[in-house]
């Protein structure tokens, strides 16, 4: 049993960061009915430019090489460059695309994602590269003391980090100003052009959002397991977390993610040995499709029926 | 040479539903088809059949079978790799485990293997649709290939799932040569194509478009989505399964299932981006663009830079050009390479009056 | 031409001689979670008749339309149709049972052309299969050759003859309504729902899209239910006209006694809100 909790905390742990990234996909489709499929991209061009700076900052300013400053220096130049990557997306990809369908657009952000990860690899390089946020991926010694579960210090730390992010993200578009517009803009595209709230705007702020979380879980997932092209696919386990959840749904998104992130964790150790084992890579997009078949609609959307 | 419809009366239906109604358009394809099946063999080197020729073709396959699903149905599959392995991996067995299985059946079986997996992951399709269908058909994707490497009885026990095929024979004649296999592939390609497009324009086309356009409407006047979408689901799975085939027999010659990557599926999809969602022709030109665009970027890249070109770069710049062009099309051409043509026939057609 | 069309069509002789009952709709109820679309309606539809329904914007014109060929599901009440009571139904039921429709907002098949839209609308007696469609030989040609004959007829009574080919997306709004009806027609269907087939014409397109109505049900003996906001067109052509208001049935009768009923006078003058 107490097996079971180990990995089923794990796997709970982990999937906070599948709702962080599931998040930025939610709220870049609810302002602009855009499926985002660079987000995986998304992630490990953030990754990838953040170790990239940590790496040629010391040599450009004379700071010490792995230093706090350093750190600082990096994050804040890839945000910036999250933010770029954003509003250029925006310009360049989504305006031109305004009023097409859906599937267009979808198939847009897949020329995105071959795009970003392209432009990162060519600036950066293509090789594995170690990342250290100085928090060390051991158990937690009053939790292996007291319950004889190894819970890893790293993974909780990751899992606060991201549940805080999300907590904020949730709350910011709840009562903020820009939040509020935001929802205007999701339920109407239309009206709330006609009442006034500049769409462009919205968009800006909303893909430099995305962008901030993108950076967060690659910095994450990176310093677990590497800053490499894997990450993308990673990043990609986001899309069955949507379908679970509901694409316009911020509590879906992270509901879905933790059942994401636990459900696969179970049945790798579960089910994974009778099968020869490596079933993570695709146990959360079988378990999407089945749940599409019993509720299409996902966990938290609505039943709709076409309007004719 | 003047490119005029004029005087070209149509007195009945029959030459009304020809697939090439304007006489040079079929003068041109008489023309077209000599040329590959002749003069091709006859002096195209080695690497251009075995390097270029005969992936256009496999891919010219499967990028109908994906524009039969994405293009004339409507739904949208990041999958097609996947049922190229299975008519790869169906096709071996096929052959493997039957005695004197002939090789054009065991293709066709192949093919008929992909169709039944293929109808099993579109079955969500029923109830969702757009990027929801997306995602599921990447649980196909990933499972497929999952699947083929973890049960080592679809390779015969090899190591990592790796299938040597075996020698194509056809009435006792053996498929040894480049030529042999070019001339084969195009064959069974040819064939193929011309059945797509009987398809495309016949009753079952139409379900598919009608679904594709507006389900609701098609439901109204009786076509009933769920068959049409499956169907579209097998036939396209079919071609993938059939090009997957040809993959393995006539191109590569041994295949593993990781080979049959998400990355191969983007390739398809950008094939029929480019080339033209829901067009046939645009299979084949789009298919002719992703293989050569690398090839040609190479050779450019090779002689401006020699050996100063940093490594990765090659693919790295792939990577920019193939996303750059996917959203330059959807912007800017939506209906890819194959409308571009349609317009400068057009053109022709009016030259020279301008009006 | 016509002639040829009319014997095939289900009623030989012409003529508006209305008959029975064909459509009877009972206690109607239909809600979208808290939104009451319909609320308790009864009227029927007899034989060869053009039955208006009309009402204010959101009366619920458009959902009762709906649930009489099965695209909505009512949550209460009965349809009756040609006397067999069914109260869950699904469009392709109600298409081979050969209801056929229009839609308020065109819902053409955007990709293709005008030919093949119509040519859509035969689909129900078309019996070849897939495989005999990927020879493209022998009976599937056949079968298309017969059947472009029939949709060929029906392009001519609808004068598109000139846009045959034409993609819909390209048509102006007039002629794209011409063209959803000739795909409904194309069904021959014994019983045909019209959505606001004349919404957003002008003068000149409604007069003809009128003439056509009027001529699909003198010549084919089509019943009709149309949907219409134009009060002068409907008082005009129609045999009995329901009216609805916030989803209820506020009026029924021939044009002439619902345009003196003081419900309806009340509810289109906005008195009684
Ligand atoms: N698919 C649907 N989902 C949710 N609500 C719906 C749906 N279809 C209709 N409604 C609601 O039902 C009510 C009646 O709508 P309906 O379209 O039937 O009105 P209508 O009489 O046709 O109006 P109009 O003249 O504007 O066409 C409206 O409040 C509408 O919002
Ligand atoms: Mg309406």
């Amino acid at each position: 049993m107490g097996f079971f909790f180990e990995v089923l905390i794990g796997g709970l742990l982990s999937g906070v960061l599948y709702s962080l990234v599931a998040l930025g996909f939610v709220l870049i489709y609810k302002a602009s009915g855009v499926f985002n499929f660079a987000q995986g991209a998304m992630v490990f061009f953030a990754a990838l430019t953040f170790v990239g700076f940590m790496e040629v900052l010391p040599g450009w300013t004379g700071l010490e090489a792995g230093s706090r400053a350093v750190f600082w220096f990096a994050f804040v130049l890839s945000l910036g460059a999250m933010v770029v990557l954003g509003v250029l997306t925006e310009r360049v990809v989504l305006r031109p695309l305004v009023n097409q369908p859906h599937i267009t657009l979808f198939m847009a952000t897949i020329g995105l994602t071959f795009l970003i990860e392209g432009i990162v690899q060519a600036i950066w390089g293509s090789h594995v590269r170690g990342l250290d946020l100085g928090i060390t991926d051991e158990p937690i010694e009053w939790i292996l003391d007291s319950a004889d579960i190894i819970v890893s210090k790293f993974d909780v730390f990751a899992a606060t980090l991201a549940g805080v992010l999300v907590a904020s993200l949730a709350l910011f578009f709840q009562y903020t100003k820009v939040g509020r517009a935001l929802r205007a803009v999701a339920d109407d595209h239309q009206a709330a052009l006609s009442i006034g709230i500049p769409l462009q705007h919205i968009w800006a702020i909303v893909w430099s959002v995305a962008g901030f979380v993108a950076l967060v879980a690659g910095l994450i997932w990176g310093a677990r397991s590497g800053v490499q092209f894997a990450l993308t696919f990673t990043a990609l386990k986001a899309l069955p977390v949507l379908i679970l959840g509901g694409f316009t749904s911020v509590p879906g998104a992270i509901v879905g993610g933790l059942i994401i992130g636990a459900s696969e964790k179970l049945a790798e150790v579960y089910l994974g040995p009778f099968v020869g084992g490596g079933i993570e890579g695709w146990f959360p997009y079988v378990l999407a499709l089945l749940f599409l078949l019993v509720r299409p609609e996902g966990l938290f959307g609505e039943k709709h029926i076409d309007r004719v | 040479m003047l490119y005029r419809e004029a005087g070209q009366f149509k007195a009945s239906y029959e030459e009304d539903q020809q697939i090439f109604p304007i006489r040079q358009d079929r003068v041109g394809m008489a023309v077209l088809l000599a040329f590959f099946f002749l003069a091709v063999p006859m002096f195209a080197s080695q690497y251009w059949l075995q390097a270029i020729l005969i992936p256009v073709l496999i891919f010219s396959l499967a990028a109908i079978g994906l524009n039969i699903l994405t293009g004339y149905a409507g739904q949208l599959s990041l999958g097609s790799a996947a049922f190229m392995a299975v008519g790869a991996f169906g096709a071996y067995n096929f052959m493997l485990r039957i005695d004197g299985m002939p090789f054009l059946l065991g293709i066709v079986l192949g093919g008929l293997s992909a169709a039944l997996v293929g109808v099993a992951f579109g079955l969500p399709s029923l109830r969702i649709k757009g990027f929801y269908l997306a995602v599921a058909t990447l649980a196909a994707q990933f499972f497929i290939v999952w699947a083929l490497v973890k049960f080592p009885w679809f390779s015969n026990y090899s190591s990592s799932g790796v299938i040597s095929a075996q020698e194509i024979q056809i009435l006792g004649y053996a498929f040894t040569t480049p030529e042999s296999k070019y001339l084969l592939t195009l064959a069974v390609v040819t064939v193929f194509a011309l059945v797509a497009k009987n398809l495309v324009r016949s009753t079952t086309g139409r379900r598919w478009m009608a679904v594709r356009d507006m389900d609701v409407a098609a439901e109204v006047i009786g076509i009933r989505p769920m068959r049409a979408k499956l169907s579209a689901f097998a036939v396209s799975s079919f071609y993938c399964g059939v090009a997957g085939a040809l993959y393995a027999y006539t191109y590569l010659g041994t295949v593993e299932p990781e080979g049959f990557n998400l990355d191969l599926s983007f390739k398809i999809l950008f094939m029929i981006i480019i080339g033209g969602v829901g067009s046939i022709l645009g299979s084949f030109l789009g298919a002719a663009f992703i293989v050569l665009l690398p090839i040609l970027l190479n050779v450019v890249m090779h002689s401006t830079l020699g050996s100063a070109m940093p490594p990765g770069l090659g693919s790295n710049l792939e990577l920019i050009i193939f996303g750059g062009l996917i959203i330059f099309f959807l912007i800017v051409e939506p209906h890819g390479l194959a409308r571009l043509w349609q317009l400068g026939k057009d053109k022709l057609r009016l030259w020279p009056f301008p009006h | 031409m016509m002639n040829e069309m009319a014997q095939t069509a289900t009623l030989p002789e012409s003529g508006r001689r209305i008959g029975e009952v064909i459509l009877d709709l009972k206690n109607i109820s239909l809600r979208f979670g808290g939104v009451k679309a319909l609320t308790d309606i009864s009227f029927d539809v007899r034989e060869h008749e053009i039955r208006s329904i009309i009402g204010p914007n959101g009366a619920g014109k458009s959902s009762m339309l709906n649930v009489m060929n099965g695209v909505y599901h009512p949550q209460e009440g009965t349809i009756l149709f040609r006397g067999e009571p069914r109260q869950q139904m699904d469009p392709h039921m109600a298409a081979t049972q050969g209801i056929a429709r229009t839609f308020q907002n065109i819902a053409l098949f955007k990709g293709m052309s005008v030919l093949d839209n119509i040519m859509t609308g035969r689909n129900l007696k078309m019996k070849t299969n897939l495989f005999q469609h990927a020879l493209f030989w022998g009976a599937a040609q056949r079968e298309e050759i017969e059947h472009r004959k029939k949709v060929e007829e029906v392009i001519d009574f609808l004068e598109i003859q000139s846009i045959r080919k034409t993609p819909v997306g390209r048509l102006p709004y007039g002629l794209q309504k011409r063209v959803e009806l000739a795909r409904a027609l194309a069904a021959e269907p014994t019983l045909l729902l019209l959505d606001e087939p004349m919404a957003g014409m002008n003068v000149e397109e409604k007069q003809d899209m009128c003439r056509f109505i009027l001529d699909v049900n003198d010549q084919f003996g089509t019943t009709i239910v149309l949907i219409e906001h134009d009060m002068g067109v409907v008082m005009d052509i129609s045999d009995r006209v329901v009216v609805l208001d916030y989803g209820k049935k506020i009026g029924d009768g021939t044009p002439d006694e619902v345009k003196n009923d003081p419900d309806v006078i009340a509810a289109y003058l906005g008195a009684s809100h």
